[in-house]
């Protein structure tokens, strides 16, 4: 199996690893990936993919009101709000 | 007084005003402030909440309040949001999240007149099979301290055992209710995916979670699940299966099946390893109660834990992204740009376990490797999925393990990952199919509990409640208490 290129999988789920956490990392993630890929024995060929256990389809509803944002309740446990807007470092200069 | 009676006991005690609900309480409280130090059961114990709900239980029952929950003590692990209560999900994340809002477990519950004792600890995110991810500590095995209780329903599975709630919520994404349950020495419900609703349930991997009771008892478990359980509007995935036994259950005793098929798949029952002889023997009580044993196979079962890591992962790294440190949840200190915001709030947040299956997560759905990882393990997953429906064609319920191996050891497997992820052996096909499974105590091995895995058709919980309510009528493991004589428990047996 070709190395994995942990720093290009941490930019991708925005994490920040130190260089031991890539090492540490990249050596359990080869360990992991071996033994999936048992997988790669079995024929799945015109076998269906399954996504929901009951093979349920994603349910609509009436397009009608049911509840009202409770924006001041919400923002209480945000890290930085102004004017019930939330609060980051500065994007446009 | 007694608080390690049957939840019908309890119902009863209160009702014949034996005592109260603001006693009960009380009394659990006390314990909990007793033994909470050394086990950690629990993260957050909400003891003036709890009074004052007994109080109105107590109220409530005067007034003539029918429900058989009325007034009972839970734990609830602590993934459940509770209105003006800490919600942490064992993570330095939401170490300061007040949740907004109730899951609906919970509120049904609530409304159903139960009282809420605290929130148990689990692995981080529900991401662990022995309780040491969790950022609040590890939880003890109150048989032996210096092993695991299992994961990640921890927390939850250590109350009970330990007798500080006589019943509390877990969730179960690939065994986190079973394997605890198991390694506790308690019973342990995983519902059919969509029985419960996950509204309110911080989300790891969605099409996998689902919510389930850990009590002393099969009967016990039947007293709780009927008050959590059904349809509900605010779960897109909530199932609409009516179910009239259910409803039966919130006011008829649950009874006990004499009769059936069951059936041992043949990649378990030829190595059973230590469960080898806690499993035949159950094998003989269940064939002297009146049912059949038959040998089925499921020939995809090895393909598990790589079709579940790779599921999970990937969907756990989807439902993690929402944690930026914007809307709620860690923060950094003196975040330098946007981008900076994120990736340190998510690096301080997060856990070492968690990262490792974000990462892993975010791997399998990457560019050039979906069709090979993510894909691959769907197509695995139905015909798992497959298997089990072949084998229920000719079968009522399946019986295994619930774990390879007693609890281990705190510390032993740590460093391992791959090797903690093989103790879920046994319980990650039932996920992945959605199926209904519990694991009831079996047996013991060197003085420790060890569990019995029933497994049925989707929205049989009625049959394999009424199996192990057999079950326990004629074995009497499920009342062994941990540091009750536990030399002489190998040998306790069938009554």
């Amino acid at each position: 199996m070709a190395d994995i290129d942990i720093q290009h999988l941490a930019n991708l789920a925005q994490l920040e690893l130190s260089q031991q956490e890539i090492s540490v990392v990249g050596e359990d993630l080869q360990r992991i990936m071996i033994m999936v890929d048992q997988m790669q024995a079995i024929d799945t060929s015109n076998v269906e993919p399954l996504a929901h256990p009951l093979d349920a389809r994603q349910r609509l509803r009436p397009d009608q009101i049911t509840e009202t944002i409770e924006r001041d309740l919400y923002q209480q446990g945000a890290p930085a709000t102004a004017d019930g807007l939330y609060l980051v470092p500065r994007v446009v200069e | 007084m007694d608080t390690d009676l049957s939840l019908a006991g309890l119902a009863t005690g209160l009702r014949e005003r034996s005592f109260s609900s603001v006693e009960l309480t009380a009394a659990l409280l006390a314990q909990i402030a007793e033994r909470n130090p050394q086990l950690n059961a629990f993260i957050t114990v909400t003891a003036d909440e709890a009074l004052q709900q007994a109080a109105a239980a107590d109220a409530a029952l005067a007034g003539g309040a029918s429900s058989a929950l009325c007034g009972i003590p839970l734990a609830y692990k602590d993934i459940f949001c509770t209105r003006g209560v800490r919600t942490t999900c064992g993570s330095r994340m939401l170490e300061e999240f007040i949740a907004p809002y109730d899951a609906t477990a919970t509120a049904r519950l609530a409304a159903a007149g139960a009282v809420m004792l605290g929130k148990t600890n689990m692995d981080e995110f529900a991401m662990g099979s022995s309780n040491e991810n969790s950022h609040f500590g590890a939880v003890a095995n109150p048989w032996d301290d210096t092993r695991v209780p299992g994961g990640s329903s921890g927390g939850s599975a250590c109350a009970v055992a330990a007798g500080l709630a006589p019943a509390a919520l877990g969730t179960d994404t690939g065994g986190s209710i079973r394997q605890p349950a198991a390694f506790c020495g308690v019973s342990g419900l995983k519902p059919t995916y969509g029985r419960v609703s996950r509204y309110g349930m911080v989300a790891f991997a969605s099409s996998l979670d689902q919510a389930g009771v850990f009590a002393r008892s099969a009967a016990d478990i039947a007293t709780v699940l009927p008050h959590m359980a059904g349809f509900d509007p605010l779960d897109s995935t909530s199932s609409e299966h009516e179910d009239p036994w259910l409803d039966a259950c919130t006011t008829q005793p649950l009874g006990t099946a004499r009769s059936g098929r069951i059936g041992l798949p043949k990649q378990y029952f030829r190595d059973l390893g230590v469960t080898e002889a806690s499993l035949q023997s159950a094998c003989r009580v269940l064939e002297a109660s009146g049912f059949e044993l038959v040998d089925v196979s499921l020939p995809h079962v090895d393909a598990a834990i790589p079709c579940y890591y790779i599921i999970a992962g990937a969907e756990a790294s989807t439902n993690l992204s929402r944690y930026d440190g914007v809307r709620f949840g860690h923060r950094c200190d003196n975040p330098q740009s946007l981008e900076d915001l994120y990736r340190r709030s998510r690096s301080e947040g997060f856990g070492a376990e968690v990262k490792r299956r974000i990462l892993t997560g975010t791997y399998a759905l990457s560019v050039g490797y979906y069709d090979a990882y993510y894909l691959k393990a769907q197509k695995i997953r139905r015909l798992i999925q497959q298997d089990f429906l072949a084998a229920f064609a000719d079968v009522d319920l399946i019986i295994a393990p619930t774990t390879p191996d007693i609890a281990f050891k705190r510390g032993d497997l740590v460093d391992d990952p791959v090797a903690m992820y093989q103790q879920d052996i046994y319980t990650i096909p039932a996920s992945l199919a959605g199926l209904p499974a519990m694991s009831i105590p079996c047996g013991t091995h060197r003085g420790l509990p060890l569990g019995l895995q029933l497994i049925g058709p989707h929205f049989a919980e009625k049959r394999l409640l009424e199996t192990a309510a057999s079950f326990q009528q004629q074995t009497d493991w499920h009342q062994q208490r941990p540091g009750q004589n536990p030399q002489a428990a190998d040998s306790g047996s069938e009554t």
